[in-house]
C-alpha cells in the first residue's frame, strides 16, 4: 500500500469514527447529561462559529492578494443573497460556485 | 411490477432527498476527483462517513495533507449539530441490534427531518419505514457521489475553481443558522477569531487553532453568566 493510500485510509477511518460518535452520543448519554446547560449553550452557539470559521478557512490561500480575497468575497455574498431570497441550497451553491469559475477562469485565460 | 404501499410511500417521501442528494453528492465526487485518487474512493467515503459537510471539508483537508488530530477535531465540530438531532430520537426506539445502530448511522440533516416530520398513515410500521427511507436516502448519496467522481475523472473540462462549493455550502448553512438565531454576535466572534488566527498565530493550523479558541471562549461566556441564571427563580 502506498503512503498516500494510507494516508487517505486512515482519513476515512478517522471521519468515519467521528462522524458515528456525533450520531450516537446523544442515544447513549440519554437525557440526563444531555440536558446539561453548557451543552445546551454549545450546541446554540457553536454550529453558526463553526460555518463562519469555515468559510474563513477558505481564505486561508489567498489571505493577503486582495484581487484573489475580492473574487471569493463577492461571490460569497452573492450565495448569502440567493439563500436569502430563494432558500434553495443548491441555486445558491451552483450560483455563487458558477460566477466564481467564470471570473477566475477568464482572468487568468 | 408494483410496489407494496411501504415502498411506495418510502419512494415518494425520498423523492425531495433524491434531488438534493444526487446533484449534490455528485459535486462532492467531482470535487473529489480533482485530487487524483482513484474514484472509487468517493464511494468509500459515500458509505462509510456518510455526511455532506464533513466530507466536502475533507476535500479541503486531505488536499492540504492536513493531520489525523486535526481531521478528527474538525469533523467532531463540525458535525456537533448532529447531537442536538439525536436527542429528539431517543425517547422513540423503533429497533434493536443492527437495525437500531444503522438507523443512528444514517442519521443525516434530512433523514432526520423527514423522520420527525411525516406524518404515517394509521396501520404503518414505523420501525421498517424508517429504515428502508434511511437506507434509500444513503443509496441516492453514494449514487451522486459515486457518478461525480467517475465523471470527474473522465472528462476534462476546466474545474478551476470548482473547490469554491465549499464555502458556498458554509455560506449557506451560515446563512440558514443565522435565519434561526437572530443574533449577530456568535458570527462577529467567530469572524474576529477565525481572521485573527489567519493573520497573527498560523496559517497552516488556522482551523484547529480557531475551533479550539472559539470553544474556549464559549465556555468562559458560559460560567460568566451562569451565576446570573442560578440568582433567577
Amino acid at each position: 500500500m502506498t503512503e498516500t493510500t494510507l494516508y487517505l485510509l486512515s482519513a476515512i477511518a478517522v471521519m468515519t469514527a467521528a462522524t458515528f460518535t456525533t450520531r450516537l452520543l446523544p442515544f447513549v448519554l440519554l437525557y440526563r447529561v444531555s440536558d446539561h446547560p453548557l451543552l445546551t449553550w454549545l450546541g446554540r452557539f457553536l454550529p453558526p462559529m463553526m460555518m463562519v470559521l469555515l468559510i474563513v478557512y477558505a481564505f486561508k490561500d489567498s489571505a493577503g492578494e486582495a484581487r484573489a480575497v475580492l473574487l471569493q468575497l463577492s461571490c460569497l455574498l452573492l450565495v448569502a443573497l440567493l439563500q436569502l431570497l430563494f432558500r434553495q441550497a443548491l441555486v445558491s451553491i451552483a450560483g455563487g460556485t458558477a460566477l466564481y469559475m467564470f471570473l477566475l477562469q477568464s482572468a487568468g485565460g | 411490477m408494483s410496489l407494496s404501499p411501504l415502498n411506495a410511500l418510502v419512494l415518494r417521501t425520498s423523492l425531495p432527498v433524491m434531488f438534493g442528494y444526487i446533484p449534490l453528492g455528485a459535486a462532492f465526487g467531482v470535487l473529489f476527483s480533482a485530487l487524483d485518487y482513484h474514484w472509487l474512493w468517493a464511494s468509500v467515503m459515500a458509505t462509510f462517513i456518510y455526511a455532506g459537510a464533513a466530507q466536502f471539508l475533507a476535500v479541503g483537508l486531505l488536499a492540504n495533507q492536513a493531520g489525523l488530530m486535526e481531521i478528527a477535531v474538525a469533523t467532531l465540530l463540525l458535525n456537533s449539530r448532529h447531537l442536538f438531532y439525536g436527542l429528539t430520537l431517543v425517547g422513540q426506539q423503533d429497533h434493536r441490534g443492527w437495525r437500531r445502530l444503522y438507523q443512528i448511522f444514517s442519521l443525516t440533516d434530512e433523514t432526520y427531518s423527514l423522520l420527525v416530520a411525516t406524518d404515517l398513515p394509521a396501520g404503518t410500521d414505523r420501525g421498517r419505514f424508517r429504515l428502508r427511507l434511511s437506507a434509500l436516502h444513503q443509496l441516492y448519496w453514494v449514487c451522486g457521489c459515486t457518478l461525480g467522481a467517475w465523471a470527474g475523472s473522465r472528462l476534462s473540462f476546466n474545474t478551476d475553481g470548482i473547490a469554491f462549493v465549499l464555502p458556498a455550502l458554509f455560506m449557506v448553512l451560515a446563512t440558514e443558522q443565522y435565519r434561526h438565531l437572530r443574533d449577530w454576535r456568535p458570527f462577529a466572534m467567530a469572524l474576529l477569531i477565525g481572521l485573527g488566527t489567519l493573520l497573527l498565530i498560523s496559517r497552516e493550523h488556522m482551523l484547529l487553532i480557531a475551533i479550539l479558541l472559539s470553544l474556549s471562549v464559549l465556555i468562559l461566556l458560559f460560567r460568566r453568566q451562569q451565576p446570573a441564571r442560578a440568582e433567577q427563580p
